[in-house]
């Protein structure tokens, strides 16, 4: 009806982002819901915040004429509208439909956002005749008969027209409020004419009145069976003196936070406050004067009168994503929270539904603010990257001032290092903070383990348990969005080769259910990733005769690590069938290419029957090194702080030379093997004695390792280049580094000097 | 030069026009190459680069190119061409192939060029220092003669050791 006026003045497209974004938070949470619920037990709270979340994509569908995903968020709301009010049991069939509709929406969501027209009609049908056939079967072909009401596009207003013939054939008037709504202050960004098309669209949700003067006291208007009403008189006769905001009244069905949600994608939600004035009871007109502060649920008290009929209108949601919702009226009562069975007609005030009343709190709390008054803000990826880089850039500018001013004479230009020191640390916070915005905690990465464990478990007859640790545990994002898959892979292989059937654990005397541990933590400057299991173990016997098979070099005398890691090469698979699961060997050597090109290492633990431990090290992120710069001739190189154990002088009798393996250092009782920075990368040295230089003692996973290099030069903080964007991976290198003169250094990879040393000692010995 | 080249195309204007190239001509010894203008992203003055640990001989190291790493590459090593001095006269064309940016130290750069589709012609048999199978034909422009590389296809490949081997696939 008034759409057109909607359309002419917004381009709804723009806002096809932010729905985008939200229905996916909105799905993701769902479905972490729908795997944690306890079937047996529900929580209230849960079932609401599901119920609450197939709404809120529902309204958003709505509002863009998404008809296929309305349509399908509306069977999804209908039938758990029933379940969350006791009217139906939630059974495991019923979760996995609804997590088939989650699925399903996700690609409706993913075909939208590709602007196409939405994906096959087929399989959707079949979800909403399988969400149909939960609902009592002589209101099922009711609802399929329903006709879905694909011209009114915004949010609640399609919401009072739709379901009620759904769930209840209006054997009862819905409950009604009369809120009010001002717009303003006005200006050039928010004109007040604009006002005009959202009060247009706005009378799909009830009867508008413009209130001209800020009245307190008015008679609330007389609440009409029908309220899409099309009434248009006030609208167009504006006021002659203009002050700063506008009001308006609106009777409707719809509560204060869809009317807010409904009013956020045609206005700036910042300059619109919806207040609710009274509530009226549903049944009867006259308006049940009750006080706000009543914790009464009027309308709660009318529910048990027909609590199977109950129309789902009138039941106001709790929904905390409407911060003005002032009077917090609505949320009391509507039986929302009273279970209707258990609440003798008009008896006021059952203790219960003060208790849910503090739950609504929780809820508010616990959910994330909505656009009103966001804590958050959503910022592309490539304006924080742009910043990254920019704090990067100027921490070399800051080290390259540092550099310059160090000749400088610090009595005569005191002032000048004063300044230079506070530039220091404010570049160094700095680059702290912009470092930390792309810091994302591993939950982002695990969220979506225990669905993949719950399918690929339903779908191999295994029973497991998935525990994840140290979710908190914060990471880059770019890291975490690559780790997914990886650790996917991981995850479904434990599944299908670690973790036996119930059966043959039982046999073994191992518990029934396996158990896959994810974990999270950190360890120096890097993280490390754990996805372990109690299953069979790695079988070395096993591994090596399919090496062999595939005219691998194997023999068997390889160490338990070279054996397991076998298992990383392309085509590798000792799974006797494939599986729709696993066993194409494809897979293990992605995941380490994957991790490797993260910068990261992968390693595997195995005890027969006791399970597998995969092990995957990754930087804390990819920009930043706190390091050490060496020197060795006239070539400076950039050591990680964090390996660095000490560094000495040695003296000529704490070395000792092993035949054909180079030398140890002696340092407290420990030898050490020593390896020439200068030697390794082929530069010419300036000191050629150990005695003469520096011996710098960095610590790897191998063990320790004294490299001899000329001189130390200082500590810096560097920016990570990579070496391999323009270039390609250089064995014993991680990275480069600009130092402050703009010259390129290079960082040594710790880890494989001391795996080089240690292996040239394992020969020798 | 230029002058001459569009004497000789005024028959077929619209047709050759399609064909037209615009090559950036580089001396190394003796002979003198052309690669493709929108291949190069800059040319800059000789800088001592940082070398790279058992790296070919021909890649002289990397630098710092505003904040990027490049790697520098001399052809005139690589290829056994003139003599591998520098100074302040080596001239370091800076490439922007397949994504990644590299830098390659020549004898010197001569021109621009701009070469009708006629002018080009596929490259027969010969020895030159290049691998055949990097040139795309020889150029002519008056009296010289202008070995046209693909110089993407020269710097990916795998004599080069610029690029992961994983890449070339």
């Amino acid at each position: 009806m008034s759409n057109d006026a909607a359309e002419d003045n917004f381009d709804l497209t723009q806002f096809h982002g932010v729905f985008f974004d939200e229905a996916a938070e909105h799905l993701d949470g769902m479905e972490a819901l729908l795997l944690d619920i306890d079937v047996a037990a529900a929580d209230e709270e849960q079932l609401n915040a599901i119920f609450r979340a197939a709404h809120s994509i529902k309204g958003g569908a709505a509002t863009f004429a998404f008809k296929d995903i309305t349509e399908l968020t509306h069977e999804m709301e209908t039938v758990f509208d029933r379940v969350r009010k006791g009217q139906m049991p939630l059974s495991k069939p019923l979760v996995d439909v609804f997590l088939a509709s989650g699925d399903m929406l996700k690609s409706m969501l993913t075909a939208r956002k590709e602007g196409g027209e939405g994906v096959d009609e087929e399989p959707v049908r079949a979800l909403c005749l399988r969400l149909r056939a939960f609902l009592e079967p002589d209101e099922a072909p009711v609802a399929v008969l329903a006709p879905m009401p694909d011209q009114a596009p915004v949010a609640a207003g399609e919401r009072s027209t739709a379901p009620a013939p759904v769930a209840a054939p209006a054997r009862q008037l819905p409950s009604k409020r009369i809120l009010e709504i001002v717009f303003g202050p006005f200006d050039k960004k928010f004109p007040r004419e604009s006002v005009e098309s959202v009060v247009a669209d706005l009378k799909d949700f009830g009867k508008v009145e413009e209130v001209i003067a800020p009245a307190k006291v008015k008679a609330p208007a007389k609440a009409n069976g029908k309220t899409t009403s099309v009434k248009k008189a006030p609208l167009k006769s504006a006021p002659v003196k203009l002050p700063r905001e506008r009001r308006f009244r609106i009777v409707t069905e719809v509560t204060v936070s869809d009317l807010v949600d409904a009013i956020s994608f045609m206005a700036d939600p910042d300059r619109v406050t919806v207040t609710c004035i009274e509530e009226m009871a549903p049944t009867l007109l006259v308006p049940a004067q009750v006080a706000p502060e009543s914790p009464v649920p009027v309308s709660a008290a009318f529910e048990p009168v027909a609590p199977v009929t109950e129309s789902m209108e009138k039941v106001a949601e709790p929904d905390g994503s409407a911060p003005q919702a002032q009077s917090g009226f609505e949320e009391n009562g509507f039986g929302l929270f009273v279970d209707p069975q258990t609440l003798p007609a008009n008896q006021p005030v059952p203790e219960k539904a003060q208790a849910s009343e503090e739950k609504v709190v929780n809820i508010k709390t616990a959910k994330p603010a909505a656009s009103t008054d966001s804590t958050s803000i959503r910022v592309s990826v490539e304006k924080v990257d742009q910043l990254i880089n920019l704090v990067g850039e100027l921490v070399i500018t800051q080290a390259m001032l540092a550099q310059t001013a160090s000749v400088a004479d610090p009595v005569l230009y005191e002032s000048l290092f004063n300044g230079l020191a506070q530039l220091q640390r404010n570049t160094r916070d700095l680059q702290e903070s912009a470092m930390s915005i792309r810091m994302m905690p591993m939950s982002f990465a695990f969220s979506r383990f225990p669905r993949v464990v719950r399918d690929v478990a339903a779908k191999l007859g295994k029973e497991v348990e998935l525990n994840t640790i140290g979710e908190g545990t914060e990471l880059d994002k770019g890291l975490i969005e690559r780790i997914v898959d990886p650790l996917t892979h991981l995850v479904r292989n434990s599944l299908d080769h670690g973790l036996e059937p119930p059966e043959e654990r039982v046999e073994k005397g191992k518990v029934r259910h396996g158990t896959i541990t994810l974990r999270a933590y950190h360890q120096g400057g890097a993280i490390v990733i754990e996805v372990s299991d109690d299953g069979r173990g790695l079988r070395r016997e096993k591994i090596l005769g399919k090496a062999r098979e595939r005219g691998m070099d194997v023999s068997d005398s390889m160490s338990d690590q070279e054996v397991w890691s076998l298992i990383f090469e392309a085509g590798f698979s000792t799974a006797e069938t494939v599986t729709d699961v696993s066993g194409r060997g494809v897979g293990m050597d992605v995941v380490r290419r994957n991790i490797q090109e993260m910068g990261g290492r992968v390693e595997i633990d195995s005890a027969p029957d006791v399970g597998t431990r995969i092990s995957i090290k990754l930087p804390l992120t990819l920009a930043i090194l706190d390091g050490m710069s060496v020197r060795v001739g006239s070539e400076i190189f950039i050591l990680p702080l964090n390996a660095i154990s000490e560094s000495l002088q040695p003296r000529a009798e704490a070395l000792n030379s092993i035949a054909g393996c180079g030398q140890v250092v002696t340092v407290r009782g420990e030898h050490v093997p020593v390896l020439s920075l200068a030697d390794l990368y082929g530069i010419r040295g300036e000191k050629q004695r150990y005695e003469e230089g520096i011996l710098v003692i960095l610590e790897a996973e191998g063990g320790k390792t004294a490299l001899f290099v000329d001189d130390l030069v200082g500590q810096h903080q560097v920016v990570i280049k990579s070496l391999e964007s323009n270039y390609k991976k250089v064995a014993g290198i991680s990275g480069a580094t600009i130092m402050g003169d703009g010259r390129v250094a290079m960082i040594i990879d710790v880890a494989h000097i001391v795996g080089m040393a240690h292996s040239r000692l394992d020969k020798a010995a | 030069m230029l002058q001459n080249t569009a004497q000789k195309s005024p028959a077929d204007a619209a047709g050759a026009a399609k064909q037209a190239n615009e090559f950036l001509t580089f001396r190394l010894g003796k002979e003198e190459y052309g690669i493709e203008i929108l291949k190069v992203q800059e040319i800059r003055g000789w800088e001592q680069p940082t070398s790279i640990a058992n790296a070919p001989h021909f890649i002289k190291g990397v630098i710092n190119l505003r904040g990027t790493i490049v790697p520098i590459v001399d052809m005139r090593i690589k290829f056994n061409l003139g003599e591998a001095s520098y100074d302040t006269f080596t001239v370091v064309i800076i490439l922007n192939v397949m994504g990644r940016i590299v830098g390659m130290v020549v004898d010197s750069v001569s021109d621009v060029i701009t070469l009708m589709g006629e002018q080009i012609r596929n490259s027969p048999n010969f020895s030159s220092s290049f691998d055949t199978q990097y040139i795309t034909g020889l150029g002519t422009v008056d009296e010289r003669m202008l070995i046209l590389v693909d110089i993407e296809k020269l710097m990916s490949g795998s004599d080069m050791a610029l690029m992961e081997s994983a890449r070339l696939q």
